[in-house]
């Protein structure tokens, strides 16, 4: 399989990436979402994020990657319950997919040779502990939107059909990303998302050329661009280890926590989810650049991306909702 | 001329040959000898070629349970899809290609030069074209509905091998790639994958006529075929280019005052117009037309658009009623050993009571088909309180994810603003942007209404007209101010529309309720609304209660 191209070598979308290293720091932020048009290096992002990573350690073989043996459930009737290491799963949820393919059904094969009635897990089982990517997720089928809300809520995939009751654990991190020009999405599945970024095709042409030049290289000589480019993406790999230690230190004051409900309230954001999450980034995104405690800068910078997708929708509104959020954080925070 | 597009179309087909990452060729033609001669061409193109239609299953694209295969041997057999291969890909009446379609191949050739798709696009209308998230991943566009076969010859052969192999030796001097990009620029394409065809078109090229570098021949060819079709403005003239796809901008920033200032406006955006080179405009137009069609996802499947797939259910076959073939397999499986036991008999034992059909929710969207009277009377009075009170309308059409379109008349004829969307905030300002002023067509407004209501159901979807006007028309069908023929004209539309069973609204805006409006209601089979001098809000309330909310 040919690798992605290097997280590191995208041109700007600085936006994206750092929305994407946040969730990579701290996986409970829930997510992003990414607008934008054709051509715009969208899925190119998500998939460079697989390779950038860092490794989990999970039960071998076991179908929901648990972190302990405990965890297994009982129907995977796994030997050995030996820990290994593997890259940290980055599922494609296809826009085909079927109902059972996302949440496993009965393993037709095993009832046809041995008529035995076994569970075939899903793609919600092997996305546990990872990722879960959409591309064109305001295209997905209604039925598997409810199926997925469900889920994400619930960090639990429950499956009850033909004859079969099971439970496993389902905790993802959703990646969608989509062309707003092609439909919208449902204010509930946004809302599952953490952060969500709008992208556009660069302006000016020095950046357009950088973007035409490196994708030029990669498709050229693959091994040597990669080569290029693994110190930079091994660089961020250990910026967001660092940050998820850092995590735990850091000092968030007072002060900050009332800054964040003011904004939210001041924004109108529906429920506390938009509190959390401004606040979990501010805090990842302040383990990210070394800082030791969360400053009003933090939350500032980060209001945008956590805050545009929450705001209670008028469909008419023609700006943008990020231009409303830096508006009112102007105004808030000042 | 024709000789030039033919020859372009042949080295299309050759540089796609040569590079796999150019994505394909979308070829817009009718079925004829010209579009053969060029599939002809294919051969070119590496083994295996499969030929899909726009309604193939993801069974047969990706691959899916070989139900033969598995019955035979009662092991579970995985059949392949034809996506699982790299090869060549001709997808046929490629402008019926859904979105969903046109995702999944896209999906598909993103991941990696592995597939070449031909899309064979047999659309006769503007608005129907290839899927815009497929035409993008394809490098080239060829037209060939001016070719005659007698400009069509068969080209030379040309050593492809050679080529292929000389391709990754081909150098780009650093300055190319800056040229490529700024040049996709002024043509106004966003799209950085433009840019990038460009690119591997021009090596390609060289690679073809056996050069070392890409050169000025190279570089010329290559945006001919690949950046002139996505051009959406014509390059150096930049400011006027900016403001003409939306001319009428401004207007929403003052809504008061839309109802007095139009026509300056419409002198304006005339003078404008005539800046333009026409052909550009068309193709603006129609690349707007395709983004409508493509909203919403709409489209393509019948009746149950939004139909969830029901679990299924035992059942007989017959009566049109679809096997479910898993589900009768698993319904099956678990009585394999012990039926093995009482027949005696090996493979696989499926009886009629384990037999399960398909069964499909079937729900239809609803599409509302805005048809505003923006002429001068309706201007005056109550244009601006009409379009308030759409905009509130559409505000629930939001909330039910209705689909909606929008349709005006004014002058002499009437215009199709936004084909069906979901977009609202296009329908907004298309609507905040419409000019007020000039005669009233109402039987054009009604035609233009009935297009897309037709349009609409053949979709699957269910299309409510609503037409807000002042009532009283006083230009015909054919343009001529003649109150009398303009009266009956639209009398004989709504009895079209009343013979295509399309429900219809009429909304009478005038200050007083006019009588042939409520005639024209009854004709319509409509509820009839007068609604003098209510506000926005009143009379959006009032549309809602009759359309049954």
């Amino acid at each position: 399989m040919k690798h992605p191209f290097p997280f590191s070598a995208i041109v700007g979308q600085d936006e994206m990436k750092q929305a994407m290293i946040l969730t990579a720091i701290d996986p409970s932020i829930g997510g992003v979402l990414v607008f934008g048009d054709r051509g715009t290096g969208k899925s190119t992002a998500v998939r460079a994020l697989a390779a950038l990573l860092p490794p989990i350690m999970a039960v071998d073989g076991c179908p929901v990657n648990s972190a302990k043996a405990a965890d297994v459930p009982d129907w995977a009737m796994l030997e050995t319950k030996k820990l290994v290491e593997m890259p940290t799963p980055v599922i494609d949820l296809p826009l085909g997919a079927t109902e059972d393919r996302v949440t496993g059904a009965l393993d037709i094969e095993k009832a046809l040779t041995k008529g035995e009635k076994a569970f075939q897990p899903g793609l919600l089982a092997r996305a546990n502990r990872g990722y879960l990517y959409i591309d064109e997720v305001n295209l997905l089928e209604d039925h598997i939107v409810d199926l997925l809300l469900d889920v994400a809520q619930s960090g639990e995939n429950v499956v009850e059909r033909e004859g079969l009751s099971i439970r496993h654990a389902a905790r993802f991190v959703l990646v969608g990303s989509g062309n707003p020009e092609e439909g919208e999405l449902r204010p509930q599945l946004l809302d599952r998302f953490g952060l969500s970024v709008e992208v556009t095709s660069p302006k000016d042409i020095a950046t357009r050329v950088e973007v035409i030049k490196r994708r030029d290289a990669f498709e050229n000589d693959n091994t040597a661009f990669m080569l290029r480019w693994q110190a930079e993406d091994a660089a961020i790999r250990d910026g967001i280890l660092t940050a998820r230690k850092a995590l735990a230190q850091l000092k968030t004051p007072e002060k900050t926590l009332h800054d964040v409900a003011e904004l939210c309230l001041a924004l109108g954001s529906d429920g506390l989810r938009g509190e959390l999450t401004l606040l979990k980034a501010a805090r990842a995104y302040a383990a990210w650049r070394n800082d030791t405690a969360l400053t009003r800068g933090h939350v500032k910078d980060m209001a945008p991306m956590a805050l545009r997708h929450r705001l209670r929708r008028d469909p008419l509104d023609e700006a943008g909702s990020g231009t409303r959020v830096a508006r009112i954080v102007e105004e808030t925070l000042g | 001329m024709a000789e030039a597009v033919w020859h372009r179309a042949v080295l299309a087909m050759q540089l796609l040959a040569i590079d796999p990452a150019l994505g394909g060729v979308s070829v817009r033609a009718r079925s004829g000898p010209v579009r053969d001669r060029l599939v002809s061409l294919l051969t070119w193109l590496p083994e295996p070629h499969h030929r899909i239609h726009p309604a193939i299953s993801d069974e047969a694209l990706f691959g899916g349970l070989d139900l033969s295969a598995t019955l035979a041997t009662g092991h579970f057999v995985q059949e392949q899809g034809l996506l699982s291969r790299s090869g060549t890909v001709i997808l046929t009446m490629a402008e019926r290609a859904a979105t969903q379609l046109a995702a999944r191949l896209a999906v598909v050739l993103d991941a990696g030069a592995t597939h070449r798709l031909i899309a064979l696009d047999e659309g006769a209308e503007p608005d129907e074209a290839l899927n815009p998230k497929l035409a993008e991943r394809l490098a080239f566009a060829v037209d060939l509905s001016g070719v005659s076969v007698t400009e069509a010859a068969l080209p030379d052969s040309v050593d492809l091998a050679a080529a292929i192999t000389h391709l990754r030796q081909v150098a780009v001097p650093d300055d190319i790639c800056e040229q490529l990009t700024r040049i996709a620029a002024q043509f106004g394409i966003d799209s950085l994958r433009a840019p990038l065809f460009a690119l591997r078109a021009a090596k390609a090229h060289a690679a073809l006529c056996g050069k070392m570098t890409v050169d000025a021949d190279d570089v010329e060819i290559a945006c001919v075929l690949t950046l002139a079709h996505r051009a959406t403005q014509m390059p150096s003239s930049d400011e006027e280019e900016q403001d003409a796809p939306e001319p009428d901008q401004t207007d929403s920033d003052d809504q008061d005052q839309t109802d007095t200032l139009d026509l300056p406006d419409e002198l304006l955006l005339e003078a404008i117009k005539a800046l333009l080179p026409d052909n550009l405009l068309d193709r603006i137009a129609a690349q707007k037309a395709r983004q409508g069609k493509g909203s919403g996802s709409g489209a393509a499947r019948k009746g149950n658009r939004r139909g969830r797939p029901m679990p299924p259910r035992p059942g007989r076959l017959g009566d049109g009623a679809r096997l479910d073939i898993v589900a009768t397999l698993r319904a099956a499986a678990p009585w394999q050993t012990i039926r093995k036991q009482a027949t005696g008999r090996d493979g696989l034992q499926v009886r009629s009571d384990d037999i399960r059909v398909k069964r499909f929710e079937e729900k239809s969207d609803r599409l509302l088909v805005f048809t505003v009277d923006a002429s001068g009377s309706s201007a005056l009075s109550r244009l601006a309180e009409a379009k308030g009170a759409i905009e509130l309308l559409l505000a629930q059409a939001y909330a039910r994810r209705d689909h909606v379109a929008l349709v005006s008349f004014r002058g002499t004829e009437a215009e199709v603003l936004l084909p069906p969307t979901r977009s609202l905030v296009q329908t907004k300002r298309r609507l905040a942007a419409l000019p007020g002023g000039g005669g009233t067509p109402l039987a054009a407004g009604i035609v233009a209404a009935l297009e897309q209501a037709v349009t609409a159901t053949r979709k699957g979807l269910t299309p409510t007209i609503v037409i807000l006007t002042d009532g009283r028309a006083n230009v015909a069908l054919d343009g001529a101010g003649n109150r009398v023929q303009a009266a009956a004209d639209a009398q004989r539309m709504a009895q079209v529309v009343r013979a295509q069973r399309i429900d219809a609204l009429v909304i009478d805006t005038g200050n007083r309720p006019e009588p042939a409006l409520s005639a024209l209601a009854q004709t319509l089979g409509a509820i009839y609304l007068p609604l003098p001098r209510a506000d926005a809000a009143r009379l959006s309330a009032s549309v809602a209660t009759a359309l049954g909310d």
